[in-house]
């Protein structure tokens, strides 16, 4: 693992591929947030509601994308975190998530943040503000 | 029609950063680090205490605006934005609150959609705001039809 203060603008952080998505992944994540929107764990409600099938919460894709900053948060913590969900994420779906270094000064280093799924299309995308100890 | 609404604000509930939710939350986005779960760790750590995951305040209570009414269903996540003044402690309590910051419509390919910008926010019990958050929410064409009839 690269040290936080060794990374320079455009590098990026080790990526993490999750397993393939599966309706368990999502039903731990509706019962551990409390988000039970049935289109999210009940085929016949995501059909209903002219999905193809069911898909992951936003949510739980941005709670992952996070864990790329997990291991440094004994050098800092994240300040800000904005994300836009551009795409769905449904089962089986391969997701890789990634953070790129834009920008970092003495006390901050703005990252750009991302996950694809298996085709490389962007479900969600962002930016993180990483604010350092000093 | 949801112009009525905006400045809204709810009353403030008291949350608490417990630690099995924090242990089920962070599992549940396969991030079990042990400076989220680990007792002896945590008190080892910079915090002097486990800390939870930066979108872990999905699981807090923010109260009712009574005057908002949301469908459960046909509702597009669009944004999310969370803004930390530290991370949150394990054990804390925290203040929530929610209001509805904006409302407006745009064209779009499926009709005139929606906007609803709602904010949260978490405080400690002296009042210092420990984190905001702000979502967008779109109301497609559809929905909005269910909703005024």
């Amino acid at each position: 693992m690269k040290r936080l203060m060794d990374l320079q603008t455009g590098d990026s952080l080790e990526e993490i591929t999750l397993k393939p998505v599966s309706r368990i992944d999502l039903i731990k994540y509706a019962g551990a947030s409390g988000d039970f929107n049935p289109i999210h764990t009940i085929d016949k409600e995501a059909t209903k509601a002219g999905l193809p099938g069911i898909i992951a919460h936003g949510m739980w894709t941005m709670g992952n994308l996070s864990k790329l900053f997990t291991p440094y948060l004994e050098d800092g913590f994240i300040q800000d975190y904005t994300i836009r969900f551009s795409g769905m994420v449904f089962l089986e779906d391969v997701v890789t998530l990634k953070a790129v270094v834009q920008d970092s000064s003495v006390t901050h280093m703005i990252f750009k943040v991302m996950a694809v799924n298996q085709d490389e299309k962007e479900v969600i995308k962002g930016k993180i503000n990483f604010k350092k100890y000093q | 029609m949801f112009n009525e609404v905006i400045g809204k604000r709810s009353d403030k509930v008291k949350n608490i950063v417990e630690r099995g939710m924090v242990k089920k939350f962070a599992e549940s986005i396969g991030d079990s680090h042990p400076i989220f779960i680990d007792e002896v760790f945590g008190k080892e750590s910079r915090y002097g205490q486990n800390i939870a995951p930066p979108t872990f305040p999905r699981v807090f209570e923010y109260g009712t605006i009574d005057e908002l009414y949301l469908p459960n269903k046909g509702l597009i996540h669009g944004e999310q934005t969370y803004h930390y003044e530290r991370p949150l402690l394990v054990g804390e309590e925290i203040y929530c609150y929610m209001e509805v910051a904006d409302y407006y419509e745009k064209n779009g390919g499926n009709g005139l959609m929606g906007f609803i910008i709602l904010k949260r926010y978490g405080e400690d019990s002296e009042e210092n705001t420990i984190f905001t958050e702000k979502q967008v929410v779109i109301i497609t064409e559809t929905v909005r039809k269910e909703l005024v009839r």
